[in-house]
């Protein structure tokens, strides 16, 4: 079955394959607590107590990593999906 | 081998020869692609000269080749393509060739111009077949009950429903015209109702209803059904819409009169019987005939794809062929005739290290022709400047068309590409630093490299896609350095990378912490002493508050750094110009005052930043603290202008270093003191020079006095230049060496300051990066909750396209042009002429190359 034509499953391709290694390092980086991606978190401006900060931090950078990966795993997905395509156009133009 | 450092050595030559060898000769020649000819026959005009019917008879041939190209691809049959270039036929086989062309043309226009008859014909038959039927229809739309109660009801209702089709003819006026018909029948007057059908184009037919509403005034009656299946127009072959009409009127002047608009509009009347039963005939007999036609039709197309596939394989062969007949022809009409008209006469230039391979391809020409006289290559002596010739490869290639697109170089003058080869993607890359984006180009550009063959294999008329590949190596190291420099800065998509851990430590407590917005990191206390082992420590990304104010201070250094070395490195460029060309003036009043200007200027300036970097920070004690630092900028003004510097904070002290005051005084003064050198040392030494030789021999002035001055005065005279040209005169040479001289000295300012494009751009790709980041990414990284994943996974994709479109394509663009700008302008104008004229050797790969462009356009 054909969705899309060749240019969009190349651009599928190459899109789905830089998020796969972007976003799974982006997931890591969260998941040690990077402090480069601190300003990526979503977090209050103020905080009462230094425990209640780490706290929140914590859970922050943790849900950052795992929607880090769970996109990660969705554009595996959209990998597969436009390998597929792109396999089809490519027989569709040797014939 | 030639070096890329200088254009290759030229010799004018002479070439005899035999006139039966002459076209072996030449066709060996152009295989070779070494030698350029010259025109010795320039005010011949092209239809007087010797070879012109050949000529004319190979564009005949390639008329008739390009007609069946464009039947092939109408056909869509694709054309085989080897790739492979066939060696120049012999001039006899072109009689073969011409036969060949000539019949396939003949054929084909035959085989087109039946098709094109019998298409015709279809389209008539066609046409005809709906015509019979959608009349049809409109006879059998008859309301038989209308006439036998037409008198209750007024007569304009039953106008809508005319109705032919009844056997009867006498009803047939009748019910057409409903009431008042039958009223004017009474009388006794026998009207007859007559009716025109045909075909019309469907766009046309409110014009065409319009027109015949008022021309009749009204009086004709036109019904019209469209045909729903599109025709062939047979000339052109598009797919037309017609519809189908039929009129109804009364009257022989009525009947002119419709005929009179039908041919106006070129619609296409056919004869239509009124009886149903002919027009059932009609239709069975208009259907066989269709069908026959069909069959006709058919073996008509097989064949002519029969002739056109067999003539796909060989096209592309016979192009290459002819075109190389016609390349052949066309460079011997640039040969003179002997007087004997045995031999050919040609003057080519031809680089000396490729002689004996000259050589060679002669001797094989005479043997494939069979003489027995070798021809003759004979070096001239002249004064012309010979073509400037690079010998370039797939990967210097781009760069040399880069210096180029500025200027083609004088003759064996430095050639600037292998330093650009560096220098290019080095400074592309302080302005493009981010090892990310960097990443994405050397992929691409990568990904051309290795698929080289193949993309080279495919050739498109996508302009900027030439341009791409064209450029692939250039691209890949322009990634591959901008990878470099992103590390350096310690940027990757606006991130930094803490791979080696930050070298600052927070020696705040908690309190202090807790109750402070903003705090600041002493380097005295909080740094290590020890610098971050490569780049910028990762540190800076988290200082919101002055990251962009230190590292506006190292970019912009680094800029005016490799700005002013960039330039030193041109000036010194130009003296291996002035040792080549044995231009001892130049070297002495022009390298000289020139280098130790921007020496004691600028370089003075960069040894100060890296004094103020060697000696002061903030561990020092007093003098040399971090407080006592003092501005460059203002430093190096107050140097120039002699200005007093105001007096520093308490304990610290105005000059870096013992002695600047004094230093600083004797640099400026020598420095001015260069630019009376730079502006008339040289013409005043050359009107000298002058002077003297007129004196010593008086008597035969003329020749020597003109090349000895010649040769001093313009310093191209290596190559037997000198003499030929006009001694320039000495207000020329003034004005020439004043504007060279302000141009130098105003330039070396502007100049640097130009270099600051560096930091400018390397400042704006940052903060857009950073922008992008910010304003995009993280709106799909801060989602909460489980959608966030989701969310993230649309926002990335949008992100990597603005990424990929704004900040690799666009500002990779930006940055391309001021690195250009920087090697033309900044750099080339240090040394660089670029007055020569490119080497265009006659070769065949070159002419079929073109000529396929040509022809695609």
């Amino acid at each position: 079955m054909k969705i899309c034509g060749p240019k969009l499953s190349l651009c599928g391709l190459i899109i789905s394959v830089w998020g796969i290694v972007q976003l799974v390092l982006m997931g890591l980086f969260f998941y040690i607590n990077s402090v480069a991606l601190i300003e990526d978190l979503p977090l209050e401006e103020e905080y009462h107590s230094l425990e209640d900060f780490y706290a929140a931090a914590n859970r922050a950078y943790n849900q950052n990593a795992y929607n880090c990966w769970i996109a990660a795993c969705i554009y595996v997905l959209t990998l597969l999906l436009s390998a597929q395509q792109f396999y089809m156009n490519s027989r569709v133009t040797a014939n | 081998m030639g070096s890329l450092f200088r254009s290759e050595e030229m010799a004018l030559c002479q070439l005899f020869l035999q006139s039966e060898a002459a076209y072996a000769c030449v066709s060996e020649l152009g295989e070779l692609g070494l030698v350029q000819f010259r025109d010795l026959n320039p005010d011949v005009n092209a239809f007087q000269r010797k070879f012109v019917n050949e000529v004319r008879r190979c564009d005949e041939m390639e008329r008739k080749l390009r007609y069946l190209e464009k039947e092939i691809k109408k056909d869509g049959i694709p054309m085989l393509d080897t790739g492979e270039s066939p060696e120049a036929p012999q001039p006899r086989e072109m009689i073969d060739l011409e036969a060949t062309f000539e019949k396939l043309e003949n054929e084909l226009r035959e085989v087109n111009q039946n098709a094109e008859a019998l298409k015709r014909n279809f389209l008539e038959l066609t046409e005809l077949k709906h015509i019979l039927r959608k009349t049809q229809v409109f006879f059998d739309e008859s309301v038989p009950t209308v006439y036998k109660s037409s008198g209750a009801y007024s007569s304009s209702k039953y106008r809508r429903y005319p109705q032919m089709a009844d056997n009867q003819n006498e009803d047939e006026q009748a019910q057409l015209l409903g009431e008042e018909g039958v009223r004017a029948s009474q009388p006794g007057q026998n009207l007859k109702l007559g009716f025109v059908a045909g075909v019309i184009l469907r766009e046309r037919l409110p014009a065409f209803e319009r027109m015949l509403w008022r021309a009749c005034r009204g009086n004709v009656f036109l019904r019209q059904a469209m045909i729903e299946t599109p025709l062939e127009d047979p000339t052109n072959g598009d797919q037309v819409h017609k519809s189908v009409f039929i009129i109804f009127f009364q009257g022989d002047q009525l009947k002119t009169r419709v005929k009179k608009i039908c041919e106006g509009f070129r619609a296409t009347l056919y004869p239509c019987p009124e009886a149903p039963a002919d027009r059932r005939e009609m239709a069975m007999g208009v259907m066989t005939r269709i069908e026959d036609l069909n069959t006709v039709l058919g073996q008509t197309q097989d064949h002519r794809h029969r002739v056109l596939v067999a003539a796909a394989k060989n096209l592309k062969n016979w192009f290459v062929k002819v075109r190389k007949i016609k390349a052949i022809y066309h460079t011997l009409n640039l040969f003179n005739l002997d007087v004997t008209q045995k031999c050919l006469i040609a003057e080519c230039w031809v680089p000396l290290l490729d002689f004996e391979t000259i050589q060679l391809a002669l001797r094989r020409g005479t043997e494939r022709s069979g003489s027995s006289v070798p021809p003759i290559l004979n070096r001239m002596q002249t004064f012309e400047n010979p073509p400037t010739y690079n010998r370039t490869n797939k990967f210097t290639k781009a760069f040399q068309a880069l210096i180029d697109a500025y200027g083609v170089a004088s003759y064996r003058e430095m050639n600037p590409a292998p330093y650009t080869i560096i220098t290019f993607p080095f400074l592309f890359a302080v302005m493009f630093g981010d090892l990310g984006h960097g990443a994405i180009m050397a992929l691409f550009g990568l990904w051309m490299i290795r698929k080289e063959k193949g993309l080279a294999a495919q050739k498109t008329d996508n302009e900027i896609w030439n341009i791409f590949f064209g450029g692939r190596y250039i691209i890949f190291l322009m990634g591959v350095f901008s990878m470099y420099t992103g590390l350096i800065y310690n940027d990757i998509f606006s991130k930094s990378l803490n791979i080696f851990g930050s070298h600052w430590h927070m020696s705040y407590n908690k309190s202090t912490v807790m109750e402070n917005k903003f705090l600041q990191l002493s380097p005295k206390v909080d740094y290590e002493g020890a610098p971050y082992p490569f780049g910028m420590d990762p540190i800076w990304q988290v200082a919101g508050a002055n990251k962009i104010i230190f590292h506006n201070a190292y970019k912009m250094k680094i800029s005016i750094i490799f700005g002013v070395i960039h330039m030193i490195f041109g000036v010194v460029m130009s003296w291996h110009n002035h040792t080549y060309f044995r231009n001892r003036i130049s070297l002495i009043y022009e390298f000289i005052p020139q280098l130790i200007f921007l020496l004691l200027l600028f370089f003075y300036m960069v040894l100060l930043m890296f004094i103020k970097w060697i000696k002061f920070a903030a561990t020092n004690e007093k003098p040399y603290s971090e407080a006592c630092a003092p501005s460059i900028l203002i430093t190096f003004i107050d140097m120039v202008l002699f200005n007093t510097p105001k007096p520093p904070p308490d304990h610290c002290e105005t000059y870096m270093f013992f002695g600047q005051h004094f230093i600083q005084v004797l640099f400026v003064l020598v420095a001015v003191g260069c630019i009376p050198v730079m502006l008339l040392a040289k013409p005043l030494l050359i009107m000298q020079a002058r002077k003297q030789a007129n004196e010593e021999v008086q008597p035969i002035a003329g020749a020597t006095s003109d090349a000895e001055t010649g040769g001093v005065s313009n310093g191209g005279s290596h190559g037997g230049g000198g003499g030929h040209e006009e001694e320039e005169e000495l207000s020329e040479i003034f004005i020439h060496q004043s504007i060279h001289t302000i141009e130098y000295v105003l330039g070396s300012v502007s100049h640097t300051a130009s270099y600051l494009r560096l930091w400018a751009l390397s400042l704006a790709h940052a903060q857009l990066a950073e922008v992008l980041w910010t304003m995009v990414l993280s709106i799909g990284l801060k989602q909460e909750g489980p959608v966030g994943g989701i969310v993230l996974t649309c926002v990335f994709a949008f992100w990597a396209i603005l990424t990929v479109g704004i900040l690799v394509l666009m500002e990779g663009l930006s940055a391309f042009l001021h690195t250009l700008r920087l090697h033309w302008v900044e750099f080339q104008s240090k040394f660089y002429k670029g007055q020569g004229y490119a080497f265009q050797p006659f070769s065949f790969d070159a002419i079929i190359e073109n000529g396929a462009a040509a022809a695609e356009e």
